[in-house]
């Protein structure tokens, strides 16, 4: 192993692990690549390191300054992280109702957080970002949900490395957020061998956001709109936390000790297998546990955990 | 077919304040006609000025995105579970 220059070397190149033992259908394997063994512990450290290497390459971000960006957690986390090894201050609006550890994160990276309401979830943080962009045109605002770099990271690097590692993939599930892992893997591995089917999935956050007061304030992120990820999909469900939290459990029983949102995508991934003939489903672990300690998500009652999950952000 | 059918909270003002009605029909865009049969102002919440469903709702027919299964034409069962959710942010 070579010795690495900095810890920005150290994002991708995640390990994948078979984990068929919980596939409801023996002739379909199901495969989980762990993004949690990312040094800022999360896959939204691809996108933080191609948002912040593009735009120092463009010019748009220079030498010191400020970056701002919106996050429900893990990309702010991945950004203050790469913003202090680099010398940028960085602000970050995040909604008030994530879990605890996700502030506590930010906090070690020394990251400013300016807070936004629960009831409007991520797309009242976003509005308040995209507000404060233009107060301070001198900041340079990352956008993850606009940001071409954001998928680019996952077309050159999660999705080659799933190619690489498993050629024989047959379905490819991942969470719905920023759309930037589904359509930068589903892209390339439609390229590759267009048989493949990307399935996403998502939480109900739409059903949790009850400060929305109408449709209008509704947004789809333009990296789904650009990167036509109507046409790539293959299928989209919801997943809701109950059984996220059923599948987190599921997934301790072959040694993985992975965040909420895992649950979700293992969720999809199983509901995939039961589906199909035969197969290889990949599917993405976008964290570790952690950050969920708090939550009680392994070990609490299962009606409890129920209900504070469903006040909580997790994707 | 009689299906129920869950509302977020910015339409439940315009369905009599319940979460939750029932609704008929054999396909999406026919349950989708009767609820703005039942309730005319969810007209505005639902429908795009083209008479399509607005480009920030998404309809989930048991959980699925009706866009990936059969769009409008997605046929229903009896008891089916439709959900209208706004489209927003997450990550």
């Amino acid at each position: 192993m070579p010795v690495f220059d900095s810890v920005a070397d150290l994002i991708g190149n995640t390990p994948i692990v078979d984990v068929s033992r919980l596939s409801p259908n023996p002739r379909v394997r199901i495969l989980a690549k762990l993004e949690g063994q990312n040094p800022g512990g999360s896959v939204k450290d691809r996108a933080a390191r191609w948002m912040i290497d593009e735009a120092e390459k463009d010019g748009s971000l220079a030498p010191g300054q400020v970056i701002l960006e919106s996050s429900s957690g893990n990309t702010g986390i991945a950004m203050a992280m790469l913003a202090k090894v680099k010398g940028h201050p960085f602000k970050v609006v995040l909604p008030e109702n994530v879990s605890e550890e996700r502030k506590q994160l930010l906090e070690v990276w020394g990251a400013e957080i300016i807070l936004s309401p629960a009831g409007e979830g991520s797309n009242g943080a976003m509005r308040r970002a995209q507000a404060l962009a233009e107060e301070h045109p001198d900041w340079f605002y990352s956008f993850q949900y606009g940001n071409p770099a954001n998928a680019k990271a996952h077309r050159e690097s999660t999705g080659p490395e799933i190619w690489r590692d498993v050629p024989e993939i047959t379905h490819f599930v991942a969470g719905l957020g920023t759309a930037g892992t589904i359509i930068g893997v589903g892209s390339f591995l439609k390229e590759r061998n267009p048989d493949i089917e990307v399935w996403a999935v998502e939480p109900p956050v739409g059903e949790m956001v009850d400060g929305l007061k109408n449709f209008d304030e509704g947004f789809v992120p333009p990296i789904f709109t650009d990167g036509g990820g109507e046409e790539l999909l293959s299928r989209k469900t919801i997943v809701r936390p109950r059984e996220s939290i059923e599948w987190v459990r599921r997934l301790t029983e072959v040694g993985i000790f992975a965040g909420i949102s895992a649950g979700a995508a293992m969720a999809g991934a199983a509901k995939c297998a039961a589906s199909i003939d035969e197969g290889t489903v990949v599917f993405i672990v976008p964290d570790a546990g952690w950050k969920y300690l708090s939550t009680g998500a392994w070990t609490d009652d299962i009606d409890v955990v129920e209900e504070r999950a469903k006040k909580t952000i997790y994707f | 077919m009689s299906v129920t059918v869950r509302l977020p909270t910015i339409m439940r003002a315009n369905a009599g304040g319940q979460s939750e009605i029932s609704a008929e029909g054999s396909t999406i865009g026919e349950v989708i006609d009767d609820i703005v049969k039942q309730f005319p102002g969810t007209a505005t919440h639902l429908r795009a000025p083209d008479g399509g469903v607005h480009r920030f709702v998404n309809v989930y027919l048991n959980d699925e995105d009706v866009r990936y299964l059969g769009k409008l034409e997605t046929a229903v069962g009896d008891g089916d579970t439709v959900s209208i959710v706004p489209a927003v942010a997450g990550g």
